[in-house]
C-alpha cells in the first residue's frame, strides 16, 4: 500500500511543471499566439526562484519571484511579438536560446550550493488519514496551485464573456478588431500570464522536485509542455490528462526497470512520449472538434490599421 | 553568453592577431566541454582543472573553452574555431569528442590535441582517462558494510564500456563483503536530468534498496536520500553540502594536476601525444572524506583505496560472468584492453545489459 501510495506522489511532482507550464501556454495559444520560449521562461523562473530563496532564505518568496521571473521574461517577447509584429517562431526559439543562456549566466554563484524546499502542506488530523492523506492533504503547495490552476482556466475560457473575448481574438483577430477589442492588449496579458505560469513551473523545479540550481535543469520539458498543448487540441482538461499520462509512464517504467523486468531500457525511456501521443490523438480523433478547437489565427501577426 | 564572448573573439581574431604578436610567448590553452561549467559535475570537475592551470601557471598562459557543445558534427567546429584562434593545446573532455577531434587534429598538425575517455589517437593527438572503476570497487565495499537490506540502487546513464565497467567493480566490491549483495539498476538514458535523476532514486528507494549509487552528473539523487533519511555517494564532485546526513562519500574527479602537468610540458616544448589511463595512486580519482559511516568501515574504505592506490587492480580472478561462465581466473588481471571495451556483467548483478 505504501509504495502505491509513494508512486502515486512520485507521478504527481513530476506532472506538476509540466501541467503548469502547458496551461499557461495554453491560454496564450488560445489568444492566437504561438510562443515556442517556454523552456527559456521555465529555465528563468527556475534560477529566479532558487536565487531569491537562496538569498532570502524563504522558499516562499522564492516561488513569488520565479511567477516574477517568467512574466518579466515573457514581456519581452511580447513586445517584440506584439508591439514590434516580429515573427512569433523566431522569436520564441530566441527567447528560449537567451533564456538558457541568461539563466546559466544569472545562476553562476548559485551553483553547488543547497537550496531549501518548499515545505509540503500539513494539516494535523488530515494528512495523517491513513490512504488518502497524503494524497490530498500532503504534497507541496505548488501541486495544489496546479490543479486549482487548471480549473480556473477551464471556468474563464468556457464560462466567462472575457475568455469568450480571448478566444475569438484567437479564431479572428481582423473580426475582434472590427467589433471594437483590443486585440493587443488580450495578447499581452495572455502572454504574461503564460510567462507567469512557465515561470511558476521552473521554480517547481528549483524549489520542490529538486532543491538546487544548475544550467539546464529544465532539461527539455518546455518542449514537452508545448507538445502537450497540441496534443490535447487546446482543451485544459486534456492537457491534465496528458501531463499525468506522461508522469505515469514515466515513472511506470523506472519501477519496471528497478524491479527487473526484461524490456530494452530504451524502450522504456521512450514509453511516456510514445504513450501520451497516442492517448491524446486517440481522444482528439474527432477531426471536426479538433477543428473547431484550434485558434484560427494561432502564430500569425496582427497589425492593427493606423 | 560565454558562447558568444568566445563568437565575438572570432570574428575580432584577425584584429587581434596583431596584438597577440606582442604576446607571443603565451601560451593558449583550450577546452571544450560537453555539459555546462554549472553542472556540478563533470563538466565542472574539468573547468576546475583548467582554472588550476591558470592559476599554477600564472601569464605564461592564456585559457578559454566552449561549454555545452554537442557530440556531432558541432564538435568538429568547436574544435575548428579554438584551433584557429591560435589555441596551442586543446583538451576534449567527452567520448563523443573523439572523432570531431581526430578530423581536426589532421588539419592542424602544428596545434596539440588531447581526448578524454576515448580510445583513438594520433600524431598530435593524445588521449588521457581516469580509472573510476576504482573508486567504485570503495563504494561497494562500503554500501554492503552499510546497507540493511543488501541491495543497493543504481542510477545510470547509458550502457557504454565506462558504465558497464563501473557496475561491475560496484559489485566486485560489495560481494566481497556480503557475497548474496544485489543491485537495482535503473537507466536513465540521460547524463544530466535532475528531475529524471530523483524520480529514479524515489523509484529504487520504494522498491526496498536503500543506498544509492550514481552514474549521472546531478546531486538530485543525494537530495532523495537525505530526504527519506537513507544514504547514497556522491558522483563527480564532493556533494556533501547536498546531503550533510546522507552522503558516505563522493566520487571525485580531479583533472587539475594532469592538465597542469600536459600545458607545462607544451610550454618546455616537451609535449608527446601520450596514452595515460589515471588512477587513485595519480590523484586524478579522488574519494571525498568519509562520513555518516562507523569507524570500523571508515578504517576498511580507507584501506581498499590504499591497496588500490598500491598496484592492485579489482578486477582480479576469479571472478565470472553474469551466466556464470569464468572470465578471470584465480590471480589473473583483466587487461586495459578488455575493461575499456566492456559489454559484458560480472556475476550477481541483476539487470539484462542494453544493447
Amino acid at each position: 500500500m505504501d509504495i502505491t501510495i509513494n508512486i502515486l506522489l512520485t507521478i504527481a511532482t513530476a506532472a506538476t511543471p509540466l501541467l503548469i507550464a502547458a496551461i499557461g501556454e495554453l491560454v496564450v495559444e488560445r489568444s492566437g499566439v504561438l510562443n515556442l520560449g517556454v523552456e527559456g521562461m521555465m529555465i528563468m523562473g527556475a534560477v529566479g526562484g532558487f536565487g531569491a530563496s537562496y538569498l532570502t532564505g524563504s522558499p516562499w518568496i522564492g516561488l513569488l519571484a520565479a511567477i516574477a521571473m517568467g512574466a518579466v521574461f515573457s514581456l519581452l517577447f511580447a513586445v517584440m511579438t506584439l508591439s514590434l509584429a516580429t515573427n512569433q517562431v523566431a522569436t520564441g526559439l530566441s527567447l528560449t536560446l537567451l533564456g538558457l543562456g541568461l539563466s546559466g549566466m544569472m545562476g553562476t554563484s548559485f551553483v553547488g550550493q543547497p537550496g531549501e524546499r518548499l515545505p509540503n502542506l500539513e494539516i494535523p488530523g488530515l494528512t495523517s488519514i491513513p490512504v488518502v492523506g497524503r494524497l490530498l492533504f500532503g504534497q507541496d503547495p505548488i501541486f495544489y496551485i496546479s490543479i486549482a490552476l487548471t480549473a480556473a482556466v477551464m471556468w474563464f475560457l468556457f464560462k466567462t464573456r472575457t475568455g469568450l473575448t480571448l478566444r475569438s481574438i484567437g479564431d479572428s483577430h481582423t473580426s475582434a478588431h472590427a467589433l471594437g477589442i483590443q486585440v493587443i492588449r488580450y495578447r499581452y496579458l495572455a502572454v504574461i500570464f503564460g510567462g507567469a505560469c512557465a515561470g511558476l513551473a521552473g521554480g517547481h523545479l528549483s524549489l520542490v522536485y529538486t532543491p538546487q540550481w544548475v544550467e539546464n535543469m529544465t532539461a527539455g520539458r518546455g518542449w514537452i509542455a508545448l507538445a502537450l498543448v497540441v496534443f490535447a487540441s487546446w482543451r485544459p482538461w486534456r492537457v491534465l490528462a496528458g501531463a499525468y499520462i506522461f508522469g505515469a509512464v514515466w515513472i511506470g517504467q523506472l519501477h519496471a526497470q528497478a524491479f527487473g523486468i526484461p524490456v530494452p531500457s530504451q524502450f522504456l525511456s521512450s514509453l511516456p512520449y510514445l504513450a501520451t501521443v497516442v492517448v491524446l490523438v486517440l481522444i482528439s480523433r474527432n477531426k471536426r472538434l479538433t477543428m473547431m478547437n484550434t485558434p484560427a489565427s494561432l502564430g500569425q501577426p496582427f497589425v492593427p490599421d493606423r | 553568453m560565454k558562447k558568444l564572448l568566445i563568437a565575438l573573439m572570432t570574428t575580432t581574431a584577425a584584429v587581434s592577431l596583431a596584438a597577440s604578436a606582442e604576446a607571443a610567448d603565451k601560451l593558449k590553452a583550450c577546452w571544450v566541454y560537453t555539459g555546462p561549467i554549472g553542472d556540478f559535475g563533470y563538466s565542472y570537475q574539468h573547468d576546475q582543472g583548467r582554472l588550476e592551470v591558470e592559476k599554477a601557471l600564472g601569464d605564461k598562459v592564456e585559457t578559454a573553452y566552449l561549454e555545452n557543445v554537442s557530440e556531432g558534427p558541432d564538435a568538429d567546429r568547436a574544435f575548428e574555431r579554438l584551433a584557429r584562434e591560435g589555441c596551442k593545446i586543446i583538451f576534449g573532455t567527452s567520448f563523443g569528442f573523439m572523432d570531431p577531434e581526430v578530423k581536426v587534429a589532421k588539419k592542424f598538425p602544428k596545434v596539440m590535441f588531447e581526448h578524454a575517455t576515448g580510445y583513438k589517437t594520433g600524431d598530435n593527438l593524445g588521449i588521457y582517462n581516469a580509472r573510476f572503476y576504482e573508486g567504485r570497487y570503495v563504494l561497494g565495499q562500503i554500501a554492503a558494510k552499510e546497507s540493511k537490506a543488501g541491495v543497493a540502487g543504481y542510477i545510470v546513464s547509458f550502457p557504454i564500456p565506462e558504465v558497464v565497467m563501473g557496475i561491475n567493480s560496484f559489485m566486485l566490491g560489495a560481494q566481497s563483503i556480503n557475497p548474496n549483495f544485489k543491485a537495482k539498476i535503473v537507466w536513465v538514458n540521460s547524463w544530466f536530468d535532475p528531475g529524471k535523476e530523483a524520480d529514479a532514486a524515489k523509484a529504487l528507494f520504494d522498491q526496498g534498496a536503500d543506498i544509492i549509487v550514481q552514474h549521472t552528473d546531478s546531486t538530485a539523487a543525494l537530495q532523495v536520500a537525505e530526504e527519506r533519511k537513507l544514504h547514497g555517494f556522491g558522483q563527480s564532485s564532493d556533494m556533501i553540502k547536498f546531503a550533510p546526513n546522507a552522503a558516505l562519500t563522493s566520487l571525485t574527479d580531479e583533472w587539475g594536476p594532469y592538465y597542469i602537468s600536459r600545458v607545462q610540458a607544451a610550454l618546455d616544448g616537451t609535449w608527446k601525444p601520450d596514452n595515460v589511463w589515471l588512477g587513485i595512486k595519480d590523484g586524478a580519482v579522488k574519494l571525498a572524506p568519509f562520513t555518516n559511516m562507523p569507524d570500523d568501515v571508515k578504517a576498511m574504505a580507507e584501506a581498499t583505496a590504499k591497496k588500490i592506490a598500491g598496484g592492485w587492480n579489482p578486477f582480479t580472478g576469479p571472478v565470472a560472468k553474469q551466466d556464470g561462465t569464468p572470465w578471470l581466473k584465480d590471480g589473473e588481471v583483466a587487461d586495459d584492453g578488455t575493461l575499456l571495451g566492456m559489454n559484458f556483467y560480472v556475476k550477481g548483478v541483476d539487470d539484462k545489459l542494453p544493447q
